[in-house]
């Protein structure tokens, strides 16, 4: 890591040796959970070894500074990462105790029961309608259309969309504002009724209000789904998550339970993150 | 003002004056460019529109049963072959009265096209009846009449140079005096097939033939290129030896001269697999090979230009890679991918030197039926009528490239209609 450190300042992030994670990166009876995980694309490598479960219907958010992983671990969870010829993954993840990764799972449907939403709304361009059917009609969830309509409206009331586009059904999704396409984007997720939602920085993108809308909204998904989320911002993360896992240049450095994080971190790069000295 | 200002602000008269230079470049490029296309559809259009015309010759025929050989208990065959040529003549030598001589004689009954005695055959036929009466038809003017009615031989000129001689015009300038000759549109063009006398010849058999060529050509090249390039980016291995191999090579087929695809056709098809030549299969074949590259990268292109993140969000929901492809990849990238298939088609369309090597260069009178007839197409009949002595096809010849360069328009159009139909906006 020697290599990347910048020669006109000396940035004390870097002399600070991470071993091993620190706090509580694991519970019991998990919903996932991931044991000496290891990303490499190519000959780079950008994970190493990060052992964490997430728990039953809980928010989890994954923090640190652009580049540390965050993302790519997150795409370990659903093997998005399999769309990617030169990724190679290793270690040991499970959803309900089962290998994610074995030979038996099929990554379709490991898609089907691990959602994800992600930082750029990018609904289809097709209605708004097909949109959210799009999913259930993929694995064949609903037999006729007035069960596809139902599937379709509750997945709308569930993002808190409905009431905004209820007449707009076969508009065009693209033709939304940023936070309702990212809505609509959730909506598409959960009407498949996956069992976990990934979400990829889903705010990024969208101004204040959006945010807050969509922040209100993964409060109340937690009732049924559970919710790992990647994010730039610690405000966010703070006012989400029930628990934070710290990454930094490709290491799970701290987890433990987000008032722990923001108010006595245990390691120093945490600290030092969380307080604005890098990221 | 401090010293960087003034140095930019001295740079900046420099680069305003850079910038309006090249405007000019290219105000003067697009310039040069619009006259040569005007310089060639104006040279095309005022030697093809004429071609358009076609003049026509009144005459009154009388039926006689005697003169065709024939009587009131001849059957259809002996009315299909009797001398209605004669009846043609004889109302020719009416008109005229002492005519002498072979060459007079000949030249009299050039007046008139070949067509007539089969019109009138034709007429006869559909009603009898008509024997032993006396009928005025319009017939085909021979083309020496037609290109000097059309204002193309100077009768100024000294006998000895006119391809009409002195008392043709007598004739002719009579015929006009009675009102017998007359200019009409020329449906023979669109409604005939080749012929070997400009007046009787029409461009249908080979619109037909490109027609049909065209057809076998996108059957094979559309769903062979787009198979092609959505396997080679969405599926095939990166950075394999082989793939890449096969793309440097389906590059490099894009350049070939088309020519060395007529020779592969000559070889594989006719000669390995024994394709009837001359035939619109054949000439598709052949194309397709030369088409397939361009549809190839054009596909690959359109196909490289749908965002990732609608890819993503697919296969976030559980679709394989194939609805991926099917429900998203491909309908986005359809108008990019239709573009490159119709310029490809255009291509085709306009090819000549493939089509000569597997004998589509042949005089072919008849129209194709189907992919399995002898057919001739567009540019290799305008080839064909360019290559003829008489100067009736000379109009002929505009007038064809005038025809496929409509052809060409109405692709473009379909083009556009087409991208401007599957274009979406994400």
């Amino acid at each position: 890591m020697t290599e990347l450190k910048p020669d006109i300042e000396k940035r004390s992030e870097f002399d600070i040796e991470i071993n091993g994670t620190v706090g509580k990166p694991f519970v019991d009876n998990p919903k996932m959970s991931s044991r000496n995980c290891d990303v490499f694309y190519g000959d780079k490598q950008a994970i190493f070894d990060v052992n964490l479960d997430i728990a039953n219907n809980e928010i989890i958010a994954m923090i640190g500074p652009s580049g540390c992983g965050k993302s790519t671990y997150l795409r370990v969870l659903n093997r998005m990462n399999d769309t990617i010829p030169i990724c190679k993954v290793t270690g040991e993840h499970t959803l309900d105790g089962e290998d994610i990764y074995g030979k038996k799972q099929d990554p379709v449907l490991l898609r089907a029961r691990v959602g994800m939403v992600f930082q750029k709304p990018n609904p289809f361009p097709k209605s708004i309608y097909d949109n959210v059917a799009y999913g259930a009609r993929l694995h064949g969830l609903a037999s006729n259309r007035s069960e596809l309509d139902d599937v379709v409206e509750s997945s709308l009331i569930k993002a808190g969309l409905f009431k905004e586009v209820k007449d707009d059904l076969n508009k065009p999704g693209t033709g939304l504002s940023g936070g309702q396409q990212q809505r609509l984007c959730i909506a598409r997720a959960i009407a498949v009724d996956p069992e976990v939602i990934l979400m990829d920085e889903p705010t990024s993108a969208l101004d204040p209000i959006a945010t807050a809308l969509i922040e209100e909204l993964m409060d109340e998904l937690k009732e049924n789904y559970t919710i790992a989320i990647v994010t730039h911002s610690m405000q966010q993360a703070a006012r989400v998550s029930q628990r934070t896992a710290y990454f930094h240049l490709g290491k799970l450095v701290e987890v433990n339970e987000t008032d722990k994080v923001f108010t006595n971190p245990e390691h120093q790069l945490t600290e030092n993150y969380i307080t604005g000295r890098f990221g | 003002m401090s010293k960087t200002t003034k140095k930019i602000e001295a740079n900046l008269k420099k680069r305003y004056a850079k910038e309006k230079r090249f405007r000019a470049y290219g105000v003067v490029s697009l310039l040069i460019s619009f006259a040569f296309l005007a310089v060639l559809l104006v040279t095309i259009f005022s030697k093809g529109l004429p071609a358009f015309q076609q003049t026509y010759i009144k005459l009154d025929i009388e039926l006689n049963e005697k003169i065709l050989g024939i009587n009131k208990d001849s059957d259809e065959d002996a009315l299909f072959s009797a001398s209605y040529s004669k009846v043609v003549k004889n109302s020719l030598k009416e008109m005229f009265p002492g005519i002498k001589g072979r060459k007079q004689k000949r030249a009299l009954k050039n007046l008139v096209s070949k067509s007539a005695a089969y019109d009138l055959r034709d007429k006869v036929l559909e009603k009898p009846t008509l024997l032993g009466t006396t009928q005025s038809y319009w017939f085909l003017a021979k083309d020496d009449v037609d290109v000097f009615m059309k204002g193309n031989i100077d009768r100024t000129l000294p006998e000895s140079d006119r391809r009409i001689k002195d008392y043709q015009l007598a004739w002719i300038d009579k015929l006009m005096d009675e009102g017998r000759l007359e200019k009409r549109f020329n449906t023979v063009l669109f409604t005939e097939g080749d012929s070997r006398e400009p007046e009787q010849a029409g461009m249908r058999g080979a619109i037909v033939g490109s027609l049909l060529t065209m057809l076998v050509t996108i059957l094979l090249s559309f769903p062979i290129g787009v198979a092609t390039a959505a396997y080679l980016e969405e599926f095939a291995p990166q950075n394999n030896r082989w793939v890449d191999l096969i793309e440097i090579n389906i590059n490099n087929l894009a350049a070939v001269p088309s020519i060395v695809f007529g020779l592969l056709g000559l070889a594989v098809y006719i000669n390995i697999f024994g394709v009837p030549r001359s035939t619109p299969l054949l000439g598709g074949l052949v194309l397709t090979l030369m088409t397939l590259p361009t549809i190839i990268i054009a596909s690959r292109a359109a196909i490289k230009s749908v965002p990732p993140s609608i890819k993503e969000a697919a296969i976030g929901l559980g679709a394989s890679r194939m609805q991926v492809l099917f429900q998203h990849t491909l309908p986005l990238a359809m108008p990019g991918i239709l573009t490159g298939t119709i310029i490809g088609m255009a291509q085709a369309l306009g090819e000549t030197a493939p089509l000569l090597m597997i004998g589509m260069v042949a005089f072919v009178s008849d129209i194709p039926t189907g992919i399995f007839d002898p057919s001739t197409v567009m540019p290799v009949q305008i080839y064909l009528w360019s290559d003829s002595p008489e100067r009736a096809f000379t109009e002929r010849t505009s007038a064809a490239i005038m025809i496929l360069l409509g052809f060409l328009v109405l692709m473009n159009v379909i083009a556009i209609v087409l991208r401007k139909k599957f274009e979406k906006k994400w």
